[in-house]
């Protein structure tokens, strides 16, 4: 599906480990690794989440998530990033989304995987969908404060 | 012609999740959108009354005043909840 070797939209888990280990082959000068794992919680705005399901826009997802890559690359001065998010039916305790940055410093590292972050929940185009205990399903509202941690960057520089 | 696509709980209130329209008369993406509400009230609380709505065009972001051409792909769509 996607022409982007750094960007992953999968049902599958992934492995950490192997992910990492993947970012930082080939780079001798890498000093930072920051990864961040998202997981699936089983409460969100005070309801009970059975499971949950991730739609996406193929082919638009990849493209917005490369823009996001790159314009962290353009920022900070890093080695390698990689970003994978899971699509599909999901339970609890799951792991759904993989951001992983490597720089020569840990600060580069760190700012840049919050920005991917940040910027991936405002325009990279998933939806999630939760099924509460009695069956019900329900479509997740966009937070105001995701808008807001986008926002930040523009103020700030890299 | 034009590709529509309608994603998430879109795709659920309108029951389809694409179609395909003649470019005709719609030089625009407003224009398009009037078209579709009057198709009833889940399309116009959905896309034209609806402050949230969320536009793409050739999967990129795009607003009511993008010129459309034949052969694009658009889509609909509520905020976007990843991550």
């Amino acid at each position: 599906m996607t022409d982007f070797p750094f960007i992953k939209v999968q049902t599958a888990d992934f492995d950490l480990t192997t992910e990492v280990k993947a970012l930082r082959e080939g780079h001798k000068d890498i000093g930072a690794v920051v990864a961040f794992v998202g997981t699936v919680r089983d409460i969100n705005e005070g309801e009970d989440i059975c499971a949950l399901e991730l739609e996406h826009y193929p082919g638009m997802t990849e493209k917005a998530l490369e823009s996001i890559r790159l314009q962290a690359h353009q920022r900070w001065p890093l080695q390698s990033s990689l970003v994978i998010h899971r699509i599909g039916k999901m339970q609890p305790c799951d792991q759904i989304v993989l951001v992983a940055v490597a720089s020569r410093h840990r600060e580069a590292a760190f700012e840049a995987a919050n920005f991917i972050m940040d910027y991936l929940k405002t325009n990279a185009p998933f939806w999630k969908k939760e099924t509460l205990p009695d069956g019900a399903e329900k479509w997740v509202d966009a937070r105001v404060s995701d808008k807001e941690a986008e926002a930040k960057w523009l103020s700030k520089t890299g | 012609m034009l590709d529509i696509f309608y994603f998430a709980s879109f795709r659920e209130a309108l029951g389809q999740s694409q179609e395909q329209l003649p470019l005709a008369s719609y030089k625009t993406v407003a224009c398009l959108l009037d078209d579709l509400s009057k198709r009833g009230d889940a399309w116009q609380l959905a896309l034209s009354a609806n402050p949230n709505l969320q536009i793409a065009v050739n999967q990129t972001i795009a607003d009511r005043s993008t010129r459309l051409n034949a052969g694009d792909e658009i889509a609909f769509f509520p905020p976007v909840t990843g991550g």
